[in-house]
Order: C-alpha cells, then structure tokens, then sequence
C-alpha cells in the first residue's frame, strides 16, 4: 500500500509543461474562492444576493446540476457490466472518477451554503440528530455519502487490483455495482424530491420533477463524459474508440427528447389549466409583473437544448465531432440553466404571499462556486494521473516496485 | 448599506411607517462594495473565521434544547446571561419554562376590524429583539382592493397619510403556527418543532442554517438572519426565552413564538396587546369558553390556504 501511495504521489508530481499550467491555474482559482468563502464566512450570508424571499440561490443550483452528473456515470455502468459492451467497459472507471468529483463537489455546494458550517456535525447520527424519516434533505445527504462511497470503492478496487496485476474477483464485486445502479437514481430522484416535497413552492410541487430530473441528468451528464474521453485520448496514450463515444451520444439523444417531451407536457398542464401554478412559469419565460431576470436565460437554455437534440439525433452530425463536441457543449450549458438557477429560482418568484422578489448571484458567490468547480476540476486530474497509467499497464506493482530499485541503485 | 452599518449597533435608521422589504436585499444591492474591500479583510481574517466569530467551546458544544438536561439548561441560561450582559450591559432574564398544563395556544384575527396602522408589525420587533439592521419583521400586513382577495395582487407596501383606506382592506400574516407544519418535517436536524403548547419554536443554537424551512412554509413565517442581528442597547427586550426572544446570531432562522415569554406567563402577545382596534385574540383552544373558542364557534372563521391541510392554530374572522 505504501508503495502504491508513493508511486502515484510520484506519478501526480511529475508531469508535461501543460500539466503544471493546468494545476497552476487550478490552485489559483481554488485560492480566489477560499479567500471568496473566508468572507462569506466572515459576514454571514449577506454577502451573497440570497434573501429571505429567494432563500436559495447559485450554491443549490450548482449543487443539483452536479448530482445529475454524478448520476450519469450510471449510463457508463449498465452498458459496461451488465452488456458487456467492451469499448465502453474499457472506459467505465474514468466515468466513475467524473462521478468521485462531481460528489465531492455537490457536497462543497451544500456546505457552502450553510449558514453554520461550524454546525455539521449536528447532522451525524448519535452525535447530532439526522431527522430521518421525515426530512429528504436528511435522506439525501445519506445517499450522496453512500453513492460516493460506491464510486469511490468500485473502481478503486478494480484499479487495485489491475496495479497489481491480479484479475478483478467479479463475484465479489458485481453485487456492488448492481447496487450502484438503482443508487445512481435514487441520488437524483432523493434531490428531486428535496424540492418536490414542497406543497408551498407549486413551480416544483409537480409530480413530473422527479421524471425530469433524470432525463436532463442523462443529458449532461454523459455529455460531459464525452469531451473529457476526448481530452484523456489527446493528452494521454489511453485510447478511447470512437464507437463508445457515439453510443454515449445515442443515448443523449434518447434522454433529451424525453426531456423535451416532459418540459412540453409540464407546459401544458399549466398553460392549459391557467392558474396561479403558471405564475413561477411566466416569471421564468416572459418575466412577471416586468420583472424577469431569466428570461434570456432560460430561452437561451431551450434553444441550446433543442439544438443539440437535433445534432444528437442526426447520424451525421452526431458523428462528425466537430458538431458532436458543439453539440456536448450545447448541452453542458442548456442544462446547467435549467436544471440549476432555471429551476431554483422560479421556485421561490412569487413569493408565498404573492411578492416577486428577484434574485442574481452576488460576486462572491460566483467565485466561491469557481472555486468549488476548480477542486472539482483537480481532483479529477489527480484522479485520472494515477487511473490511467494503471490502466494502461504502465503504473503497476512490479513496474513500481522495478522504479524503486533503479531509482536506488542510483 | 454599507458594511459597517450592519456590523455596528446603534446605526439603525428610524423605523418608517412603510414596511420595507427586509433589508437584507438592500444590503446585497450593496454588495459590490463589500467584495472590492474584501479580499485583503478576507486573508487577514482567516483565523477570526476559523473561531467563528464569538462562538465559545461551550457554544460550540451545545446540545438540542430537547436533549439537556435540567442541569445543562441552567449552564446554558447563565452562560447566555452573562454574554448579553457583556453585549448589552444589562440583566436578561432568559427563561426556559415549559408550558403551562392544559394550554394549547390559538390565534384569531378580525379583518373586519383591522385597519392596517402596522402598529402590529413595530410592537412585535421590539418585543422579540427582531434585528433593526438588517430589519426582519415576523408580521407583514397586506393591503387587498375590495373585492379581491388574490394574494398577488395584494401588496405591504402601501404609505397612505392615514389609515383605513376607502375601497381596502387589510390581512396581516405571521407564522399560522400550523398544527401540520411543513416547516418542523424537512428540517435535517430536528432544530425546529412544535411544542406541547401548540407553539412552533426554533432552537437557534442547533438550526445549521440550510434555510430549507423557508422553502417548506407557504405563509412567509420564517426570516433569516443574513448578517450579525442589530439591536441598539437601549431598545433590547431583557425579559426573554430561550425559544422566543433572547438575542439571536448570525446565519440562523427565527419566527413568530406567540410571544412565548409572554404567553407562558399568561400575558397575551404583544401584538395583541398593542392593537389599537383590538382586531387580534389570543387565548385556549382547550377552554370552551375563552374568548378564542367562543370566536370559532361562533363567528364565520377561515384559515389561509387551507387546501395545503397545514392547519394552522392561526385564524381570521369576521366580526359582524
């Protein structure tokens, strides 16, 4: 194990000329939003542009548009182990890093957005009180931890396992990624429900939210895996074959035109029936009583996203990765207004008693939230410097240990 | 709003007749300025926030009000004593009396009679050491046109030179103290519940700040403190409870209490007390011949929203 652990410190020290720029830069980010946070802490959440009448903002929308991309490594998983289909098996782990990091950074977002943060450990069973049965946030902060946990055991055992050589104990560890499968749903529909459950906040006390969230989780979530496989095959000698990259992309296809089917029926059940549940609706798509804040927003969202189901859904396009790569990229944004800020905001405009307050990020939150993103962006990096040598048979336990006596006997 | 005005007490601008927005959204509107001076404060100031704050280890430590023991309560009380007297110089009585036998506590508002003076939404503030700046105000008294009782088309911010308006009326909203609250079920940490009494308190002390109660209520009963609570020494309420009034940190959620230090004495609410019209009743739901018994059984009642079966203890009425 301590070979291991000094073999991959070794392994994330050295690096090409670009690997330190991209680390350099990220460290500097990840400073600029402590320093951001070191403040928010400091004066409380005034700082943020969060009120009492729009009480969450930026933080929970980053917070569930990453849950969904850390719900996607699922679409990796059912075709890898239960299809057997080889080109994506052979990347499935690099998809469960993407996971691993898009946790630990829903978890930043949370926090961030605590009030008292000094406070956590009144969530820890025993020590504290977690309100189980009753509170879904309670829930969720159980099936993100449990979800993490598989993310972080299942490849890391099939990573150890490849270091030394040794074939993977299916038997053992096929029980585990079965689980991991209806945990990858239950982290999304948990998060969905956080909001659902609110019979005050009509914008999300449909029942079609839970449905919604993974259809537009299986969007983003694969899209990003998409430009990350191609950078890993740019920069490093791991290949990745064109053929997974386009099933990934099928299956966006097929998750954003239920997507889109699903926002057409949400439209009109309230266009339709006309009452006072359209208000959160109108405010989000043509603004309410002249305030509308997200209107571009949310229509640049829609345009994005049916841009993108159409060059997905062509076989030409989705294909040709230059219109591949635009189209991921479509989608990365699309989502990421709609499932975050397009979906928080509207929740909390009117407010209960009719008001509608707007809200916009404050400067510090946008930086603390680049800061989250860029620990988020490094711990994949890290986590990709150590996989995929090991994957590519070049970092193993008898080529490590081969090192060591070299490096001795110099 | 600058930064230093939330931060220094005594700064508080006179309380105007408006109502205004809680000013917590002002204060963001002036965000700007407390980012550009930030970075440099913010290094500096690592450590201060590593302590957060005033927070002592015996703060820190605090168990749920629901888990101490007698004994625990009573350090707890001294010690929070002895930090208000440092705070404001003065003597608090920071009571942890539990309820009275055979009360359950209900609510009734005669909109016939009010005439929206606010003189509710300023006696409450002052009662329950609600912050002066930024401001939080539990009552918020929509004005409707007659005729209309669509809640968004009602609006607080109304400034006439005199109260009643020809063509209005008036609906004042607090915490409907539900007997099926939203709020107490989706709190992570159980921080907030419904006491024996009826009463919906928050423990400040264990709320950990994640404003999903606020989400969960449809009534706008609950406020957060933005930033470090400001009450000049001079307007403190010293008579207090540790679930009601006793002053209040930073990043923590609080609500209406029925005036629990009051109510749990057999005092009435403040905002009963000060109403000039007496539109507002409070008293026993158990007694079948208190004044608030009397009035739902005999009076045309309803309660707001009630297709969201929260059920509030909260009712309205028409007198006539």
């Amino acid at each position: 194990m301590r070979q291991f652990l000094v073999g991959a410190a070794q392994r994330i020290i050295k690096g090409s000329p670009l690997y330190y720029v991209w680390v350099v830069f990220l460290l500097a980010m990840i400073t600029v939003g402590i320093v951001a946070y070191v403040r928010q802490l400091q004066s409380g959440l005034i700082v943020t542009g969060m009120t009492s009448y729009v009480s969450w903002g930026f933080y929970i929308g980053n917070f569930t548009f990453l849950v969904g991309v850390a719900a996607a490594a699922v679409l990796l998983i059912i075709p890898a182990y239960l299809y057997d289909f080889g080109p994506i098996k052979e990347i499935v782990i690099i998809g469960e890093a993407l996971a691993v990091s898009a946790l630990l950074m829903c978890l930043m977002f949370v926090t961030a957005d605590l009030g008292r943060p000094d406070r956590v450990w009144h969530l820890i069973p025993g020590l504290g009180i977690l309100n189980l049965p009753s509170s879904l946030l309670g829930w969720d902060i159980v099936v993100l931890n449990g979800y993490l946990f598989l993310n972080i055991f299942i490849p890391g055992y099939i990573i150890y396992k490849a270091y030394d050589n040794k074939p993977a104990n299916m038997n053992f560890i096929l029980p585990f990624i079965l689980l991991s499968i209806p945990w990858a749903v239950s982290i999304h529909t948990t998060t969905a429900f956080i909001y659902n459950g609110l019979a005050a906040r009509p914008f999300w006390n449909a029942s079609i939210l839970a449905p919604r969230f993974l259809a537009s989780a299986f969007c983003s979530g694969p899209a990003l895996i998409i430009l990350l496989f191609q950078l890993v095959r740019r920069y490093t000698g791991f290949h990745v074959k064109d053929e997974a990259l386009f099933k990934i992309a099928e299956m966006i296809a097929i998750a954003m035109a239920i997507n889109l089917f699903l926002l057409g029926a949400e439209f009109f059940k309230e266009l339709y029936s006309d009452t006072h549940h359209l208000s959160p609706m109108e405010y989000l798509y043509v603004g309410l009583q002249g305030k509308g804040r997200l209107v571009p927003w949310i229509w640049t969202a829609f345009a994005f996203n049916v841009t993108a189901f159409i060059i997905f859904l062509l076989p030409f396009t989705r294909k040709r990765f230059i219109t591949l790569n635009i189209g991921c990229v479509l989608i990365i944004t699309g989502i990421w207004i709609e499932k975050g800020m397009g979906l928080i905001i509207p929740g909390f405009i009117p407010a209960p008693l009719g008001e509608v307050w707007e809200y916009s990020p404050s400067s510090i939150e946008i930086l603390v939230a680049m800061g989250i993103w860029s620990i988020g962006a490094l711990v994949l990096t890290l986590l990709l410097k150590i996989i995929i040598p090991i994957e590519l048979g070049e970092f193993t336990r008898s080529s490590n240990v081969a090192r060591e006596v070299a490096s001795a006997g110099l | 709003m600058s930064e230093e005005k939330t931060k220094e007490p005594g700064q508080t601008s006179e309380l105007k007749v408006s109502l205004d927005p809680a000013s917590s959204q002002e204060a963001a509107e002036g965000k700007e300025l407390i980012n550009r001076r930030g970075f440099m404060q913010g290094t500096a100031g690592v450590l201060a926030a590593m302590a957060l704050g005033s927070c002592s280890w015996q703060e820190f430590f605090q168990n749920n009000f629901r888990r101490m023991t007698k004994g625990e309560i009573e350090q707890t009380v001294e010690r929070l004593r002895s930090e208000y007297k440092q705070k404001y110089g003065k003597d608090f009585v920071v009571d942890a009396e539990g309820p009275i036998d055979g009360t359950f506590f209900g609510y009734a508002l005669d909109i016939q009679r009010c005439i929206g003076c606010r003189k509710c939404v300023y006696a409450c503030v002052e009662e329950n050491n609600q912050s002066r700046d930024p401001q939080i105000q539990y009552i918020r008294v929509l004005r409707f046109k007659d005729g209309d009782m669509d809640l968004e088309h009602s609006t607080i911010y109304y400034d006439p030179e005199e109260v009643p308006e020809k063509g209005y009326y008036y609906l004042p909203v607090q915490c409907q103290q539900c007997e099926n609250p939203p709020c107490t079920k989706v709190c992570p940490v159980q921080a907030t519940w419904t006491e024996p009494d009826g009463i919906v308190v928050v423990d400040y002390n264990w709320c950990i700040g994640c404003r999903y109660c606020m989400a969960a209520c449809p009534y706008m009963g609950r406020w957060f403190n933005f930033a470090d609570p400001v009450i000049p020494a001079d307007k403190v309420n010293v008579n207090t409870h540790y679930l009601g009034n006793r002053p209040r940190m930073r990043n923590v959620v609080e609500k209406c209490t029925f005036c629990i230090q009051r109510v749990r004495k057999g005092r009435y609410p403040a905002c009963v007390e000060v109403c000039p019209v007496g539109a507002r009743k409070f008293g026993n739901l158990l007694d079948p011949n208190s004044e608030i018994s009397r009035i739902i059984q005999t009076k045309r009642v309803f309660r707001l929203k009630s297709e969201l079966n929260t059920q509030p203890k909260f009712y309205y009425f028409f007198s006539i």
